[in-house]
């Protein structure tokens, strides 16, 4: 494994350093799974944007497929659904939104980020087409899940743990994981040596879409109300995650490992900075400019191997 | 007028026959002049825009950085209420420049793919902006009347107005045209977009060109951001600007520009820019509420991609 995910465990390690002598409360493992509940969709669908980015790809509208199936998902809840039948209408909901963008970006040929960018303003637009500016309450069997817990761990964190797991297993230990590193390497490549390419384009976005579902079902039974302009710029964290965690915006590297630690590091930047009281709007900034960072770091460490391969 | 600018006036032309026919009103001086006030904004931006996608690019931090220089120019007629009205342009300019040109050295030094770049700067400039305004607006009574009167004022043609914000906007298509039809600068722009490798191999400074085109599209940005205070009278830090990259691009995507770059005219910028305004006048006349804004957004964006991918398949 060359690929390690260094850096982001190395600033996870400084960023707690730090983040304990702002607060002891960092260092408190109750005060961080609390807190981990805030992340648990940010965390699910940066999972799921691993294989996409992995793939040579971008998902951009993952936020507003978890609004509009949180929205339509409560608006079921309300017309008198069963919960395990709304768990499942959600499911597939998030999967058919994503399923979309991957049909649209496989047989079409059409950029993702084109595509997704597109999708983005038409599904969070019907989101706020459907509901306007009411909310849309939740009943009270249905909410409170991130209270939950079982084993002294909240529920959603679990769920998270479980996702991990699977998506891990799935990208670094079976054939579709490598069909996934080899399109985003190079898809001429992966067409020729008769890889399904379309086909698994499709499924990395149905995969983006289903973390959505998930989260969705989650964000509604957290807040109890569902409304259009939910987790409004959500992309920026997920994407933030993923290419802190070492995955290439290019395609063709990155891994689950690095984009858990990552999550955990973003996770602990947003609750110092809480903690610290810079307010929401502020904190920004901060991860836009983290964004950046990541990315420079990333490229500067590629130019800094080749050169030195180079001189050898 | 070649067959790109004829989808986006086809579009023009059926919108606004069906509105019509349901709403009569349209079509007095008063709901003219309703779509001309939006269009400044639009059209200003979307030029910049079209230099990026023509390139081959994207910038997204368009709408933070309008909101950035309309907070920033508000600031300084706060302290100095009396500036001459050029030097308050000049300052949206200078301000757009300077973080246009951060995006720029980032992407072009940094070799930084521009989509994450300006995802980047879209929530970071934002976030200045709050930093900035201390998260309070910049109200009507810190923006001189001489700047406000722009957007209503101007010359008046058969009972329509022309505002100076207008024909400052229509000055800057047509700079814009004159640019990427007569000078080396436009056919650069050109060659990046439709072929990187070759524009290269040819000798032309990509570096430079995408260089200018992130510089001159915050800059237009920046202008936007002090034609944005004279329009709407105040400026507020969370949405000045805020999601008005979609609708650029919306504007830019329906104009019949290619999104992966290459080609696209200002011509068919303009009818987009048009259509975009219409829409935003026509779905409140027609007592459709603004609700819907961002879902036809969004169906214009997949339209125009969608069609370009239709045009493909039927030439190959």
């Amino acid at each position: 494994m060359k690929d390690r995910p260094i850096v982001p465990a190395v600033l996870l390690v400084i960023g707690t350093i730090l983040a304990s002598r702002l607060s002891p409360h960092f260092l408190d493992i109750h005060y961080l799974l609390d807190t981990s509940t805030l992340y648990a969709e940010t965390g699910l669908m940066a999972l799921a944007m691993t294989f996409v980015i992995i793939s040579g790809n971008i998902d951009l509208s993952v936020g507003s497929n978890l609004v509009l199936t949180a929205c339509l998902s409560a608006k079921l809840l309300a017309a008198g659904w069963g919960i395990p039948s709304v768990v499942v209408a959600a499911c597939l909901m998030g999967t058919c939104f994503g399923a979309i963008n991957g049909w649209l970006v496989a047989k079409l040929k059409l950029p993702s980020f084109l595509v997704t960018l597109g999708t983005m303003a038409i599904y969070r637009g019907i989101a706020q087409a459907m509901l306007g500016p009411a909310s849309v309450k939740l009943p009270k069997a249905f909410t409170g899940l991130d209270q939950l817990l079982w084993f002294k761990i909240p529920v959603p964190f679990l769920i998270f743990l479980f996702a991990t797991l699977v998506t891990g297993l799935i990208l670094h230990r079976t054939v579709f994981g490598r069909w996934v590193f080899s399109i985003g390497t190079s898809e001429r490549a992966s067409t020729y040596s008769g890889l399904p390419v379309d086909r698994t384009k499709i499924i990395v976005f149905a995969l983006s879409g289903l973390m959505c579902g998930i989260g969705a079902l989650l964000i509604d039974s957290r807040l109890g109300v569902a409304r259009h302009d939910l987790a409004r710029g959500i992309e920026l964290d997920v994407i933030t995650v993923v290419v802190v965690g070492g995955a290439a915006i290019t395609g063709g590297k990155g891994s689950t490992l690095g984009t858990v630690l990552a999550l955990f590091l973003v996770m602990l930047v947003r609750t110092a900075m809480g903690v610290a009281n810079v307010k929401a709007e502020y904190q920004l900034t901060v991860i836009g400019g983290l964004l950046i960072l990541a990315v420079l770091a990333g490229n500067l460490g590629q130019l800094f191997n080749r050169r030195s391969a180079a001189r050898r | 007028m070649g067959k790109r600018e004829g989808i986006a006036f086809g579009f023009l032309v059926l919108l606004s026959g069906v509105a019509g026919l349901k709403e009569p009103r349209l079509f007095q001086p008063q709901s003219i002049e309703s779509v001309l006030l939006w269009m400044p904004l639009i059209t200003v931006v979307a030029m910049g825009q079209l230099l990026v996608i023509l390139t081959g690019g994207i910038d997204l931090s368009i709408g933070s950085i309008l909101g950035f220089s309309g907070i920033g120019v508000g600031l300084v007629l706060k302290a100095n209420p009396h500036l001459p009205l050029p030097i308050v342009f000049l300052a949206g300019l200078a301000i757009g420049l300077a973080l246009g040109a951060f995006n720029a050295a980032v992407i072009v030094w940094g070799k930084i793919s521009p989509l994450i770049v300006t995802i980047g700067t879209l929530a970071a400039f934002r976030g200045l902006t709050f930093i900035l305004s201390k998260g309070d607006q910049i109200d009507s009574s810190m923006i001189p009347d001489s700047l406000t009167v722009l957007a209503h004022s101007g010359i008046t043609i058969a009972h329509v107005t022309l505002s100076w914000l207008l024909i400052l906007a229509l000055t800057i298509a047509l700079i814009t045209f004159a640019t990427l039809g007569f000078t080396t600068f436009g056919r650069n722009v050109f060659a990046l977009g439709s072929n990187a490798d070759a524009a290269r191999l040819r000798g032309i400074s990509s570096g430079s060109v995408q260089f200018a085109v992130y510089a001159i599209c915050g800059a237009l940005a920046g202008l936007a951001g002090v034609m944005y205070a004279s329009r709407f009278g105040f400026v507020n830090p969370g949405s000045a600007g805020s999601s008005f990259e979609l609708t650029v691009i919306a504007a830019v995507a329906i104009g019949g520009t290619k999104l992966t770059g290459g080609s696209g005219s200002v011509l068919g910028v303009l009818l987009g820019c048009l259509l975009l305004s219409c829409i935003n006048v026509f779905l409140s006349l027609l007592g459709i509420d603004a609700n819907y804004q961002m879902l036809t957004y969004g169906l214009v964006i997949l339209i125009a991609i969608l069609t370009d991918a239709a045009a493909r398949r039927g030439k190959a």
